[in-house]
């Protein structure tokens, strides 16, 4: 089959590779009809993300049908189903899972004890991610084994286009669950740092959960009036202070909940900590640039809120962890428990209250990937989001 | 918003300048006295090794701080205050003629610092050239932004994604609550 492959920093290749095969009863095989690049699989073809190595198929957002389903996963899929495979892998049986943390589920890592060794204790195994996170093969690919099918799929009825539920398998659960552990007032303000995928699904999903306004941030003219459409204030940080112009928006008291949809490849500003952390990251002194989160921290209302869908790494530097501490600031993140959201989100996508494919703005095939990795890097062409079709 | 493409011809050849800055400022920094002598110019190597901290500040901008106009003309900058101490440097020199190499390398250097900035410059102003594309209509949502809001507010969120009700923020007593 073919499957995009990392070779290295910059080099993601369309391969011919091995068909995948049921290696355990739990298994399914999906024939993968649509997939998508992520803004996380940014940091892997950018070399960000340790734990890569060469020959990993990337790629963890994709749907498709069930072509070959293991013996014990077939009371819960069968042959011909049309599924969204959520990027975290959960076993539905340990005490994480339990209590809906799926994304730390305790049996999915297959590398746990690489992961233990880095993290303390390891997360959920995901696709095409590393292998700190199990080194399963991702869905960029013609065909993908899933692992714990039984419970990492997302069965889709009738009548929705790909287009329509691709994304529940990521970028708008994590926009939801972004700004879900907000927890949402109808009084508060919610400013979200990037206008990409996720902050474009962040922005809707505050506006769903009701907050008073919602204040976008970024510099790319075309995300921020996409952002825009979808109900926020925008503002473009290389034309206005960011500071000076929250506390416009919110009478001087800063906003209530801060969201980073940005992650670990904050763009170098003008700022001298974006400067820096560029200078830094380069000479492998830091592995993430932090200028959102210092942002945040600056900017947030006393008592407020940060979420953080945005993905890190590994350690960052110069975090005025003092100024967080004495604001009483309450800090949520982590990876998206995603079948936690998907019955919810799923319905209102029937329902017609949200239509997530307005984000795409590139459906290619599977073979013209790498370019597009490079497109969407470098937001040439106006690009958001790509699509491929294998 | 400044116009970069990491994969462009211009983007390459920057960052091979940047290679060469941090290679010609390391060389200065450690060996800015063995240079100094080479030309005739001992009475310079502070100068030479402060040259040496620019050029590898400029070399890391161009491999590392994206945009890379700014560090082009930066590195362009620099030529020019190399190539006005080679100047001055020259007279009176017994090493004139080593001095002058370098000052035919440094304006090779420059040569090629020019080609690079003007290509970079071409490819920013074909990109602006482009139409933007227009995203002002794709809101995802049936209705009005106004009609949707809070459309979801009793969505089923669990208590472990609440704020606990300690730390939230109430209305002051006696008020309605405020942003």
């Amino acid at each position: 089959m073919r499957a995009l492959v990392w070779h290295g920093a910059n080099d993601i290749r369309c391969d011919t590779v091995p068909d995948p095969e049921i290696q355990h009863p739990r298994d399914a095989i999906v024939k993968v009809t649509t997939c998508a690049i992520c803004g996380s699989d940014l940091h892997l073809h950018d070399n960000f993300m340790p734990g890569m190595e060469k020959g990993d198929i990337v790629g963890h957002e994709f749907m498709g049908e069930v072509v070959e389903v293991g013996s014990e996963a077939k009371s819960a899929l069968k042959v011909g189903e049309r599924v969204v495979v959520p990027f975290t892998i959960w076993c539905g049986e340990c005490d994480q899972c339990k209590r809906g943390n799926y994304s730390v589920c305790e049996r999915s890592n297959r590398n746990k004890a690489m992961a233990d060794k880095l993290f303390g204790h390891a997360t959920a195994g995901l696709f095409g991610y590393t292998h700190l996170t199990g080194g399963y093969a991702g869905g960029q690919a013609e065909y993908v084994r899933v692992p714990m099918a039984d419970r990492t799929h997302i069965k889709i009825p009738s009548g929705l286009t790909d287009e329509q539920v691709l994304f529940l398998g990521d970028i708008f659960p994590t926009g939801w669950q972004a700004a879900a552990q907000c927890d949402i007032q109808p009084t508060d303000t919610v400013a979200i740092w990037g206008c990409g995928p996720v902050g474009q699904m962040t922005i809707r999903s505050a506006v769903l959960l009701g907050a008073k306004q919602v204040i976008a941030i970024d510099r790319v003219p075309e995300r921020l009036a996409m952002a825009k459409a979808g109900g926020a204030i925008t503002i473009n940080f290389e034309e206005e202070s960011v500071v000076e112009r929250l506390n416009e928006l919110t009478g001087g008291k800063g906003p209530e909940k801060c969201i980073d949809a940005v992650g670990m490849e904050a763009h170098a500003t003008a700022t001298i900590d974006s400067m820096m952390d560029r200078a830094k990251q380069a000479l492998m002194l830091e592995s993430d640039r932090a200028h959102v989160l210092r942002e945040m921290i600056y900017v947030c209302r006393p008592a407020g809120t940060l979420s953080i869908p945005g993905v890190y790494g590994g350690l960052i530097d110069k975090m005025p962890f003092g100024m967080a501490m004495n604001k009483g600031l309450t800090w949520r993140m982590g990876q998206t428990h995603v079948n936690r959201w998907t019955d919810d989100l799923l319905n209102r996508i029937q329902e017609g209250q949200i239509d997530p494919s307005f984000v795409i703005t590139h459906t290619v095939p599977l073979d013209q990937g790498p370019e597009m990795y490079k497109t969407f890097r470098d937001k040439r062409d106006g690009c958001i989001k790509v699509v491929l079709k294998p | 918003m400044a116009y970069y493409n990491r994969s462009s011809a211009g983007d390459n050849l920057a960052r091979g300048l940047g290679w060469f800055s941090i290679g010609l400022g390391v060389a200065e920094l450690m060996a800015g006295r063995t240079i100094a002598r080479w030309m005739g110019m001992e009475d310079k190597t502070n100068l030479i090794r402060a040259y040496g901290v620019r050029e590898i500040t400029a070399g890391v901008g161009l491999l590392a701080l994206g945009d890379p106009k700014p560090w082009i003309w930066s590195r362009i900058a620099g030529d020019a205050v190399d190539m006005a101490t080679l100047a001055e440097g020259m007279r009176d020199n017994p090493r004139a003629g080593n001095a002058g190499i370098a000052f035919g390398a440094v304006l090779a250097a420059t040569a090629v610092d020019i080609v690079c900035a003007q290509k970079l410059h071409q490819e920013e102003a074909h990109y602006r050239s482009l139409p933007v594309p227009d995203y002002s209509g794709r809101s995802g949502f049936p209705r009005p932004v106004s009609a949707m809001r809070g459309a979801a507010s009793d969505a089923p969120i669990a208590e472990d994604m609440r704020t606990p009700k300690i730390l939230q923020f109430q209305p002051a007593a006696g008020q309605a609550a405020t942003s």
